[in-house]
């Protein structure tokens, strides 16, 4: 209507909306385009001017070199990943059974245990740092990979259970009733007959899992000494001198970091878009 | 025992009651292994952390613990020295910053993540690919968020720091430090709140815009009558969930600042290092049920406030 009635002013606020479009979108990945360009830069080009340092200087792969024969990094790396995927499948396995349950089944005290799950997803990590930190070194896992994966599920189950209940109550009750007209225990119904269908809702949630546990440092600065996960490690990354901070190796470590989440989030856009808002609306 | 009623309903009663029962046993059995971690992960340690609180008690010898009362609180010697950590004023520091940091920056990520959700929400050439863009800061580590910019604020290399500070360090000193982290916070976590409003945004009725349209009613009156109050409620739940992260902060603080500084801006900073680098673990209980009990009364508040219902 506009673009007839008034042409300049359309496309004067065309042109108005497309310049916010590019702010926007300078705004989201300028800092972590300008962390890749520094990953490609020696150090000693760091201090040249913005214009030279994104044209002129030379570009060289040495960072990534230093970063991948840190052994600390690489073993830092292997952590991560143990971690991280150890959590992911535990609590998939643990809260679906519990899902199933709270979805499926009908039994007293059913409210409150999901306000239990509710509570402790609100709970701040500081709460049982101290009382955590006992647990696991008593136990004998202080660090050690399944110190870290007992400790993720406090924040990775309650997720998981809530969301895998909203998602298994919602599945066609006639799926399961024919499965139990079979005489199919409970078990074998959740395996055979919802697993299949919950599908997508356990990749959202293994996948957002995944990323919390990638990137978790509080715990895992606490309870491991030397068996560090890549977050932990990259924190810690210095120079002789605090005025000698290797801007380059850690530029390159932290790409290297965040290249598998990335490559996640364009995969999975979907199902983390949806996780994402399943788990902030219903908990 | 035969009773007309009873054969009437199809299956005995005392059958029904006996699969109902069998169901809820399976059920329990089901929730057993989840009720037993959160227990012991989150349960337990959360008593021992109370139980703590009220002792003194080293994190490297916590058997030999002495109680104390609330002394780990508040506590005068007879010299008029406070030694409970409610006199300390680096605590209140801690508090006062963590308290700005949380209300600016999630203030900031309502608005701007507002802005950016109604720009991706309205259809445009290139939309698909701002979707996307609107992940990245989100799926970034914390601590690679908070390297990335500490190398940007770097006052002899840094894009911020050299250029547009003219070579002063933002984070020297605590009172910018605490800006500067704002800065950082709102860019890592503005994308999801924008996901989370863009999500309500798709949840409306768009014939509703139509006749608002036919009435000639002006955009801003749509934004301000329409979409906002029907935004209400997804918006308090993502603001309570941002708020609840923004509280807890630490990552962001101990890599950019250090443990010191850290404890001084990050009410979390200040519980670890007492509780974790200097093995007082009583003081650093008491100091985690202090931040315990704020964030619950926060809770209580914002769902008493603004009569949240989650279900």
């Amino acid at each position: 209507m506009l673009a007839k009635r008034n042409p300049a002013l359309f496309y004067l606020q065309r042109a108005g909306f497309y310049l916010l479009v590019v702010v926007i979108a300078f705004y989201l990945l300028f800092p972590f385009l300008w962390a890749v360009l520094t990953s490609f830069r020696k150090s000693g080009d760091l201090g040249l001017s913005p214009f030279n340092f994104i044209f002129n200087a030379q570009t060289t792969f040495s960072n990534y070199v230093t970063v991948f024969t840190n052994d600390s990094f690489i073993r830092g790396l292997g952590y991560s990943l143990i971690t991280a995927v150890g959590t992911v499948a535990v609590s998939i396995v643990i809260g679906s059974f519990a899902a199933y349950a709270l979805g499926r089944f009908r039994f007293r005290f059913k409210a409150a245990v999901l306000y239990i799950i509710l509570g402790v997803s609100v709970f701040p990590q500081i709460a049982v740092l101290g009382g955590l930190f006992l647990v696991i070194r008593n136990a004998g896992l202080f660090n050690t990979p399944a110190g870290l994966i007992f400790s993720y599920l406090i924040f990775t189950l309650p997720f998981t259970i809530w969301v895998l209940t909203s998602f298994v109550r919602d599945i066609p009750g006639e799926l399961e009733e024919a499965a139990l007209v079979d005489g199919a225990s409970p078990l074998v119904t959740l395996f055979r007959v919802l697993f299949p269908v919950m599908m997508p809702a356990l990749v959202t949630t293994g996948l957002l899992a995944f990323i919390n546990c990638w990137n978790e440092y509080l715990f895992a600065l606490t309870f491991t000494s030397t068996n560090r996960t890549v977050p932990v490690v990259i924190g810690n990354f210095s120079g002789a001198t605090q005025f000698d901070q290797p801007w380059g190796p850690i530029m390159a470590a932290s790409i290297v970091v965040t290249i598998p989440l990335i490559a996640l989030v364009l995969i999975f856009q979907r199902n983390i878009v949806s996780g994402l808002t399943a788990g902030a609306v219903k908990g | 025992m035969t009773n007309i009623g009873k054969v009437s309903t199809g299956v005995p009663v005392k059958r029904q009651r006996g699969i109902e029962a069998s169901r809820a046993i399976q059920a329990l059995w089901l929730l057993l292994p989840a009720l037993l971690v959160i227990a012991l992960v989150a349960g337990y340690p959360l008593v021992r952390t109370i139980y703590f609180s009220l002792h003194e008690a080293s994190l490297t010898n916590p058997e030999q613990a002495k109680y104390l009362g609330f002394a780990n609180f508040w506590f005068t010697t007879k010299d008029g020295i406070g030694l409970g950590f409610f006199q300390d004023s680096k605590w209140w520091g801690a508090v006062g910053n963590t308290l700005l940091f949380t209300v600016v920056s999630v203030v900031l990520e309502t608005i701007l993540g507002m802005i950016i959700a109604l720009v991706v929400n309205s259809a445009f050439k290139g939309r698909a690919f701002m979707r996307t863009a609107m992940l990245i800061p989100w799926a970034i580590p914390t601590v690679v968020s908070a390297q990335m910019w500490a190398y940007m604020y770097n006052d002899n290399f840094g894009l911020i720091g050299r250029g547009l500070l003219g070579g002063q360090s933002a984070l020297a000193d605590t009172t910018t430090a605490i800006w500067a982290l704002i800065a950082v916070d709102v860019w890592k976590t503005t994308s999801f709140m924008a996901l989370l409003i863009l999500a309500g945004l798709q949840s409306l009725p768009s014939d509703m815009y139509e006749a608002a349209d036919m009435d000639g009613a002006s955009k801003a009156t749509q934004f301000w009558r329409m979409t906002l109050p029907l935004l209400r409620p997804a918006l308090l739940v993502a603001l309570i969930f941002r708020s609840l992260d923004a509280l807890r902060v630490f990552d962001v603080m101990y890599v950019m600042l250090g443990p010191n500084t850290a404890a001084q801006t990050s009410m979390t900073g200040y519980a670890r290092q007492a509780m974790i680098d200097n093995s007082q673990l009583g003081l650093g209980s008491a100091v985690s049920v202090a931040i315990f009990l704020l964030i619950m009364v926060i809770v209580v508040i914002y769902v008493t406030a603004f009569r949240v219902k989650f279900d």
